[in-house]
């Protein structure tokens, strides 16, 4: 089953990518969003019937040498569960989506054929992924990796008329390469340390890892904590973070369904995954996790500062996400992995909402994608509107204080915010409690700007704005169904009592043996009686018991940080939820009660208003240290290097001959040269064919 | 079949001599039949070179198929494939089917240009196959002659300047190897390539003038070979002769030449450097690591500012280089298995890369970049091939290209993790550089006038791309093919050189003591 999951999306890729001169445009986009949805239907079957135990299944050999050993194989846990169901969801929704989006596409000619593309590369896309949350060794990963920053390529590209959108292609990719340097460094480490790249391995390593020193480059380094950090550059590049995060606004230029797809709900969280992933690696290298959770933070404070200003609907949404990524950075950062992954699934759902949403938006104002041109869009797009609401109270994190009741974002943000205080950074926690807080007032504002007050920029655009065709409808309501729900429904598995998450990632657990003691020596022992035991939840004590590798991820004996999380102060607790409240008050304030507030704001704070409308000036600074760089270095070792030096001193020798050269040149041309040469080419072979052939062959 | 290496190797320059002596006339009828003639005779060698393969056993890191005969003046001919060199043999009788192909449209000198294609490929087939060193350098410098001709005769504006830059960097290289050659036979007393591989070179060292020369005959004779592979590579800094040979080389003539001649370089050192003067490479080592790294570094940086279409991607092909000798001098599995991946499937990639550039310029008559862009408008079939092996060029995972990189990465890891490093720059470089000339030819509007009528690949140009196609895409999926094919021949050869440096190693202790 699994097994069609995997190639279902790559077989519709194929069929509609290259059949559909043969079976008509409109039967092969059916085809691949129908394999789609198979997909996604065996991936909710799987998830719901998942028992815990990893399984894996072989499917062909890849790269052998000498040890090195990887295979083409599916490794069936349930961190790959989630993402299964994560990404085959959505992206059968968008598939579903994009009939309607990709409609009457104004980028392109009359008769010009562009949606079997596009969806083609959609399946590629979500094959490549698929192949990356299922891969049973790094290497496979990489492929996945490296298929999703294509497809991202393709997709961002795929306007290619439009240069702006070429350059944002190239960039995408590029930068993300920046971040495979570190990822294949890591690999390649790893295969050093381990004499293998299968997880198995790996993981089973791990504690011998951590005792190991490497010598890297300038230094000698603990091992694990060197792996850990290479391994999350790569995650960096793929989850937009903080010095690698440029180019995920710039990939807005992409079509919307991309955008939400790839650039919120899947892709982008590849990074996260990678760290839950490797958390047996992870929880021996606090130094590593301690950078890890730093990042994490400063890109939610750096990325919602942003997103205050921005004015294009999508690139808010753009730093939304990368914010939000940066939340769930610093949930696994703090050992919380099970939250970072709680919110990964949340956050598939309602930010993939409010893309979808934005692309609804976007559909009825003609393509126009500036708020500024928006307003008072509430009547004419009602649909949309009440999908959008959903997704801005998910991810503003609406629910009731001190209880489990809530929008899915309620839920996990809350539980990462908790987790960050517990994990016991002052820096994190309350770096991510003021992002909270821009975080509802940048959603707000959006909402304000796009649906409230009166309806500003062309006339005709808002007298024409038409609620969406069903096809875009459907997907936006069953997201909302996941904004509102998933928290709740998840809850305790992803973040409830210890004996609850371990039993849904398959985490050996058992009761500890007399408070204060969690560490008992007897805990292994009791494992098996423990187990049996779920009258009692609640009430008894329980730790983690596996050895790294056992269940889909590990904590060491000694994280508590759940326990912790769970035990933390109620002001704690109430912080996000007044976060929010803030937010939504500021923004009432400057976009309802005083609209001209932010103008003004915006002209006495100048500087500051255009560092953050710049983005912190990031691109700018790029360009000149790298880009330009690159060239005019390539283009000195050229002239000067090959040029001058090399060619100029090589030359210089050969230059006596030359004239005498030129000469023979000259007889070249003529023939003469060529026959000779000819026949003393053809005197040699025929030599050596007579001695072959009479000399006889022994 | 006793002599098929000879067949295989003799078949296409049967063939030349056919066409030499009995074609006459230069009319249409003529051209038609040398190259029929030419297409059959290289087809027929691959096809007939496959009884190779499938008559070759991996397991047996001997030399196979051996035939040997008594030659000139005591001169031996003595011919044999292993693990090491059976696949180039492949690659070569592989990839001149298409080349021919690709040649369809030459139309001045048709018998002279076939007859030296064909030339070329018994001489590169017979480098591959040659068990005497008489017998290689022969093979080795002859085949420089028909690559000079195709330069010089059928290629470009400025095609004396780079025929003959091409012909006196790599000659001059290959002189110093002849003198390296007579001192082998003087030390070894044999010219039998099977023999020389078991025979222990001195490595004592000893002063000349004054200066140490640690690892003493074996780093002496090391660096002669080194210089003659190291321009053929090309190795920085000795590349540049490369860019100019392919810019003005005709189409075939620059995917022969990446495809199959560079890959000479890098089998002469798995041939002879390594198994041959173990000591004096491990002497130089570092500095070849180091030369690798720069080399990718360099040249990709290079690239990234090139205007013409076909120097760009020589220069790449020259830091694709760079990993194939880092990798054959980490010295271990994985980089000598992934040296020779990189060889065979630079040789499909570059090959059709270079073909891609051919199909425009057989339409637009320039490599310029800036007279091209949004040609996907008209030729969406060529934008998806130039897309894969765009892709395939920056080492894909999927594609063949990531195999090879990959592995030669993980190789140099285990040896030097600084040389790992700025090696692995390169895939950065790369997707920056290729993706940024496949934009400003490929993708954008079509706006530039010259390009209004021109026309997407016709029927022949998608059939030479379909065989590169699958072998890319196969020997990404399923590298196997490959490396089950090579493992065990590397896996002796990087054995072989351990034991033969730990015997020295053991052996300069007793003499110190």
């Amino acid at each position: 089953m699994e097994t069609i999951i995997l190639f279902a999306p790559l077989v519709g890729a194929i069929l509609c990518g290259f059949g559909w001169k043969v079976m008509g445009e409109v039967a092969a986009m059916w085809i691949a969003t129908g394999l789609l949805f198979l997909s996604a239907l065996l991936s909710w079957i799987v998830f719901l019937s998942f028992d815990g135990v990893t399984e894996q299944i072989q499917i062909l050999r890849w790269i052998e040498s000498g040890t090195l050993s990887t295979d083409w194989a599916i490794r069936m846990d349930r961190l790959t569960a989630i993402m299964l169901i994560v990404i085959t969801t959505v992206s059968s929704l968008v598939h579903l989506y994009s009939f309607g989006y990709m409609d009457h596409d104004p980028q392109w000619k009359e008769g010009e054929t562009y949606k079997p593309r596009f969806f083609a590369y959609l399946s590629f896309f979500t094959f490549a992924m698929l192949m990356l949350v299922t891969a049973d060794n790094l290497v496979q990963m990489f492929f996945g990796w490296e298929g999703v920053g294509v497809a991202s390529y393709l997709l961002i590209g795929f306007y290619y008329r439009k240069p702006s959108a070429n350059a944002a292609a190239i960039k995408a990719f590029v930068v993300n390469r920046v971040g495979d340097f570190g990822f294949a460094l890591g690999i390649f480490g790893l295969f050093f340390l381990t004499d293998s790249i299968r997880f198995d391995d790996v993981f089973a390593a791990a504690p011998d890892i951590a005792e190991t020193q490497l010598t890297f480059l300038w230094g000698e380094w603990n091992a694990a904590n060197l792996i850990a950090v290479l391994l999350f550059i790569g995650a960096m590049g793929k989850s937009a973070q903080l010095f690698l995060h440029t180019w995920l606004p710039d990939a807005m230029e992409g079509p919307t369904p991309v955008s939400a797809l790839i650039h919120a709900a899947t892709m982008v969280t590849a990074g996260v995954f990678l760290v839950c992933r490797m958390s047996p690696l992870m929880e021996f290298a606090p130094e590593a996790m301690m950078f890890v959770t730093f990042l994490g933070a400063t890109t939610a404070f750096f990325a919602a500062t942003v997103g205050l200003v921005q004015t294009d609907i999508k690139r808010v949404i753009a730093y939304s996400t990368c914010s939000q990524l940066g939340y769930m950075f610093v949930a696994a950062g703090v050992g919380m992995y099970s939250a970072a992954m709680f919110h990964l699934l949340t956050h598939a759902f309602f930010k993939a909402l409010l893309f979808l949403g934005a692309g609804s938006v976007i559909h009825a104002m003609h393509h126009e994608q500036d708020m500024t041109n928006y307003g008072g869009l509430r009547k004419k797009i009602p649909y949309t509107f009440y999908g959008m609401l959903i997704g801005t109270l998910a991810i503003t994190g609406v629910g009731i204080p001190l209880t489990h009741i809530g929008f899915a974002g309620f839920l996990s943000k809350d539980a990462i915010i908790e987790s960050a205080f517990a994990g016991g950074t002052g820096y994190a926690f309350w770096l991510l409690v003021v992002a909270a807080a821009m975080t509802s007032f940048y959603s707000w504002r959006l909402m304000f700007l796009t649906f409230f007050g009166a309806p500003r920029g062309d006339k005709h655009t808002h007298d024409h704005a038409h609620e969406s065709p069903m096809t875009m409808l459907v997907p936006l309501g069953v997201l909302s169904a996941g904004a509102v729900l998933a928290g709740m429904v998840w809850y305790g598995s992803f973040f409830g009592h210890a004996d609850e998450v371990a039993e849904f990632y398959g985490i050996p657990y058992a009761e500890a043996a007399a408070a204060g003691d969690t560490h008992a020596e007897g805990a292994e022992e009791d494992h098996g009686a423990a187990t049996g035991d779920h009258g009692g939840a609640g009430e008894h004590h329980y730790v983690f018991t596996g050895a790294p590798g056992e269940g889909a991820i590990y904590m060491g004996p000694d994280n508590t940080v759940l326990d912790d999380a769970h035990a933390v102060p109620t002001w704690v607790k109430l912080s996000p939820f007044i976060a929010m409240l803030a937010g939504l008050g500021m923004a009432v304030w400057f976009y309802i009660l005083n609209p001209s507030l932010p103008g003004r704001l915006a002209e006495s704070q100048r500087p500051l208003y255009l560092f953050l409308k710049n983005k912190w000036y990031f691109d700018e600074l790029y360009d000149v240290v790298f880009v330009q760089s690159a060239k005019g270095l390539g283009r000195l070792l050229w002239k000067r290097g090959d040029g001058n030096v090399i060619d100029g001193s090589l030359n210089g020798v050969a230059m006596g001959i030359i004239p005498f050269f030129t000469r023979l040149a000259g007889r070249a041309q003529s023939g003469y040269i060529f026959t000779y040469a000819f026949a003393m080419v053809i005197g040699i072979a025929v030599l050596v064919t007579w001695m072959t052939m009479t000399g006889g062959a022994n | 079949m006793d002599n098929l290496l000879s067949i295989v190797t003799f078949i296409p320059a049967l063939a030349a001599a056919i066409l030499a002596v009995f074609l006459r006339g230069d009319d249409e009828a003529a051209r038609r039949n040398a190259r029929w003639l030419a297409l059959i005779a290289t087809a027929a060698t691959f096809l007939v070179s496959l009884f190779i393969l499938a008559g070759f056993d991996a397991n047996d890191t001997g030399f196979q198929m051996v035939e040997e005969a008594e030659w000139l003046i005591g001169l031996k001919y003595k011919m044999g494939v292993d693990g090491i060199s059976v696949l180039f043999v492949m690659l070569t009788t592989f990839m001149m089917p298409l080349v021919i192909a690709a040649s369809w449209n030459v139309e001045t000198r048709v018998k002279e240009y076939m007859i030296a294609f064909l030339m070329l490929e018994t001489l590169m087939l017979g480098v591959f196959m040659a068990l005497d060193l008489v017998l290689f350098y022969l093979f080795f410098e002859a085949g420089l002659i028909p690559m000079f001709l195709i330069i010089g005769i059928w290629g470009g504006a400025n095609r004396i300047y780079a025929s003959f830059k091409f012909f006196l960097y790599t000659f001059l290289g290959s002189v110093l190897m002849l003198v390296a050659m007579v001192g082998m036979f003087a030390d070894a007393g044999t010219t039998d390539i099977e023999t020389l591989l078991t025979h222990e070179f001195a490595f004592e060292t000893f002063s000349i003038l004054g200066v140490q020369i640690v690892g003493g005959l074996q780093t002496l004779l090391f660096l002669a070979f080194f210089a003659s592979f190291a321009v053929k590579m090309p190795m920085w800094p000795v590349h540049t002769w490369l860019p100019d040979a392919h810019v003005q080389a005709p189409t075939a003539g620059s995917v022969v030449l990446a495809a199959i001649l560079l890959k000479m370089g890098g089998y002469g050192f798995l041939r002879f450097s390594l198994p041959m003067f173990p000591v004096g490479a491990e002497v130089l080592t570092p500095l070849v690591l180091w030369m690798s790294a720069i080399a990718i570094v360099y040249t990709s940086l290079v690239a990234l500012v090139q205007e013409d279409m076909k120097k760009l991607i020589a220069y790449s092909s020259v830091a694709h280089m760079g990993f194939v000798t880092m990798g054959i001098f980490a010295a271990n599995q994985q980089g000598v298995d992934g040296a020779i991946f990189q060889m065979i499937s630079h040789g499909f990639i570059s090959g059709a890369l270079f073909l891609c550039v051919g199909v425009i310029y057989d339409r637009m008559h320039t490599r310029e970049i800036d007279a091209y862009g949004g040609l996907v408008n008209r030729m969406p079939a060529y934008a998806l091939v130039f897309m894969l092996f765009t892709m395939a060029n920056v080492g894909l995972p999927g594609t063949s290209g990531f195999v090879g990189e990959f592995l030669t990465l993980m190789g140099v890891f285990q040896v030097n993790t600084w040389v790992a490093a700025v090696a692995t720059t390169g895939v950065i470089f790369s997707a920056g550089y290729a993706l940024w000339l496949y934009r400003r030819v490929v993708m954008g509007d079509l706006i530039k006038e010259s390009l209004r009528s021109i026309t997407d690949m016709t029927a022949r140009e998608r059939w030479i791309f379909a065989p590169l196609v699958a072998m890319t895409i196969l020997l990404g999926v399923y590298p196997a093919l490959v490396l089950d094919v090579i493992g065990p021949s590397v896996a002796a050869l990087v054995d072989n050189y351990d034991t033969a440096l730990a015997a020295a190693d053991a052996a300069s202790q007793m003499a110190a003591n």
